[in-house]
């Protein structure tokens, strides 16, 4: 089986948007997370996949600034994390979305907490909104939507706050499939276009595959990375044949056969 | 509510009960129920009245000012009980004790406390009410989604904006509730003050008429009382109901 390269070389001169070093987090005498430690390339998106357990979403949240970790630390551009802070923004599994607010409030709602004005921040966001392709619903209130274009609104939301890092956790796996998969490729776009570190949480091993361009296994019990792969073939290949790429199907087999003892 | 066919207009009962009482007052059963008509005929030769107007006046001032204060002192110390564990530790033992606490009991420690004028009445209003809006709006606030709190945090909110912008919004459809029944727990509050702190109001009114067996009177100001009481707590459902849509969704 072809083994994808875990460049050494390429290490070396990275340029890292975002450091994790030894980062241990506990909840009570659960170890969430245990001396870990990992690298995110800037302008990439790395995918964080593992079986329920393993800690992924704590890393993110760490990461996040909403948790704080026990031990070891966090680097955002050099800086290390001590909280929540405008480099980084969310994106939330269940879209948390202000019920009570038009599509348009809710996407400038990160600029709004930010005390940019009024007139600018919806400009913004309208902006956005287009980008996302929700053009025309402004107006519209987060129940009036479906699942998919609600996500969509709380990922105009953390791209409007021009953030350098973009967190997403699960982002969409409260969505359909086939929306699911629209979502995927739009997430290609997205890599691509805007100048921005992505850090995706999933449990789906073909997302992990198909959107990222580092994935790191993380294993439960203890929690720990276990491996880095770095699809590097299909890469710049167009989104539709990227799922018949061997490459990627190798890649999706592997992580399975090494996962799959994990999972009860 | 439809019946053979019929569909009855809304608060139909209360014709049904309107028929029975002036029934009941027509054959002269007991003085405690005169009939309907003579009260509503009592009633509006009462309400021209200065005496009643002043009495009106006096007693929807300590009304409102006790339902001022219940909400403006209640729904921020409900959030912080929701929002803060030690807060809510500290407190839920005595708004629970109150809650069901016998508050007439109290009235004539508030009179030795604040005087027999007005200040004890409001106080003992606010008593009355207060309670269950910092119960209520405590429940709003700890069944926010979890995520909603992380996003505020995540996205820099300042612990003012997390209170006006999302605690209180998500919160609402709660805190309606309690202030409904609150404002009418203040209705009660307010009467019984009158009544036991200084003879003002409709206390005094209800004392006069009672007292003398002046019933058609009697009845009279009550049904003032409770139209009034019902029209404030039909304009909070409304507000919940306009709330409504997002109270399962959040």
């Amino acid at each position: 089986m072809a083994m994808p390269q875990t460049e050494t070389a390429f290490e070396a001169k990275v340029d890292n948007a975002v450091a994790v070093r030894g980062v241990s987090k506990n909840y009570g005498d659960v170890e969430a997370l245990k001396d870990m430690s990992l690298e995110f390339p800037r302008g990439q998106l790395t995918s964080l996949l593992g079986p329920s357990g393993c800690g992924k979403t704590t890393l993110l949240k760490i990461i996040a600034g909403l948790l704080e970790p026990n031990a070891g630390e966090i680097e955002v551009n050099g800086k290390a994390v001590t909280g929540p802070g405008p480099d980084r923004a969310f994106v939330f599994q269940d879209f948390a979305l202000l019920p009570w607010a038009s599509v348009l409030r809710n996407v400038g709602f990160g600029l709004e907490l930010r005390g940019v004005a009024r007139s600018e921040r919806e400009a913004i966001a309208e902006k956005y909104i287009k980008d996302v392709g929700l053009a025309g619903f402004e107006k519209s209130y987060p129940h009036e939507l479906s699942g998919g274009m609600r996500q969509r609104v709380g990922l105009a939301r953390a791209l409007s706050v021009n953030a350098q890092v973009l967190l997403m956790d699960e982002p969409f796996s409260a969505v359909d499939e086939q929306t699911r998969r629209k979502f995927q490729e739009d997430l290609l776009n997205l890599v691509q276009n805007e100048s921005k570190t992505f850090i995706f949480v999933t449990h789906s091993i073909e997302e992990a595959v198909y959107v990222s361009d580092q994935i790191a296994i993380l294993l439960p019990r203890p929690s720990r990375v276990s491996e880095i792969i770095r699809p590097s073939g299909f890469r710049n290949k167009d989104a539709a044949s990227i799922r018949r790429d061997p490459e990627y199907l190798d890649i999706v087999d592997e992580i399975w056969a090494s996962l799959r003892s994990y999972v009860e | 509510m439809k019946i053979m066919g019929y569909r009855l207009p809304a608060m139909s009962s209360l014709i049904l009960w309107g028929i029975l009482w002036e029934i009941v007052g027509q054959a002269g059963v007991t003085f405690f129920i005169p009939p309907l008509s003579k009260v509503f005929v009592t009633l509006f030769e009462v309400i021209g009245t200065g005496s009643f107007q002043k009495a009106l006046w006096d007693t929807a001032y300590a009304f409102f000012a006790g339902v001022f204060f219940s909400i403006v002192i209640g729904i921020p110390t409900g959030i912080m009980m929701g929002k803060n564990r030690l807060i809510d530790e500290m407190l839920l033992p005595w708004v629970n004790m109150f809650l069901s606490a016998p508050l007439t009991a109290l009235v004539p420690v508030l009179m030795v406390l604040f005087g027999f004028g007005m200040k004890s009445i409001i106080i003992t209003t606010t008593l009355f009410a207060i309670w269950i809006i910092i119960l209520n709006t405590r429940a709003g606030v700890m069944q926010i989604n979890r995520s909603m709190i992380e996003m505020a945090r995540s996205f820099g909110a300042s612990p003012m904006d997390a209170f006006f912008k999302i605690y209180f919004w998500a919160a609402l459809p709660e805190i309606l509730g309690g202030v409904r029944i609150g404002v009418i727990r203040a209705v009660k509050g307010v009467i019984i003050g009158q009544l036991l702190i200084s003879i003002v109001g409709f206390g005094a009114l209800f004392e006069l008429y009672s007292s003398n067996f002046l019933m058609a009177h009697f009845w009279a100001v009550l049904i003032v009382l409770f139209a009034l009481a019902f029209t404030i707590s039909e304009v909070f459902a409304y507000l919940e109901r306009r709330v409504a849509y997002y109270a399962a969704k959040r």
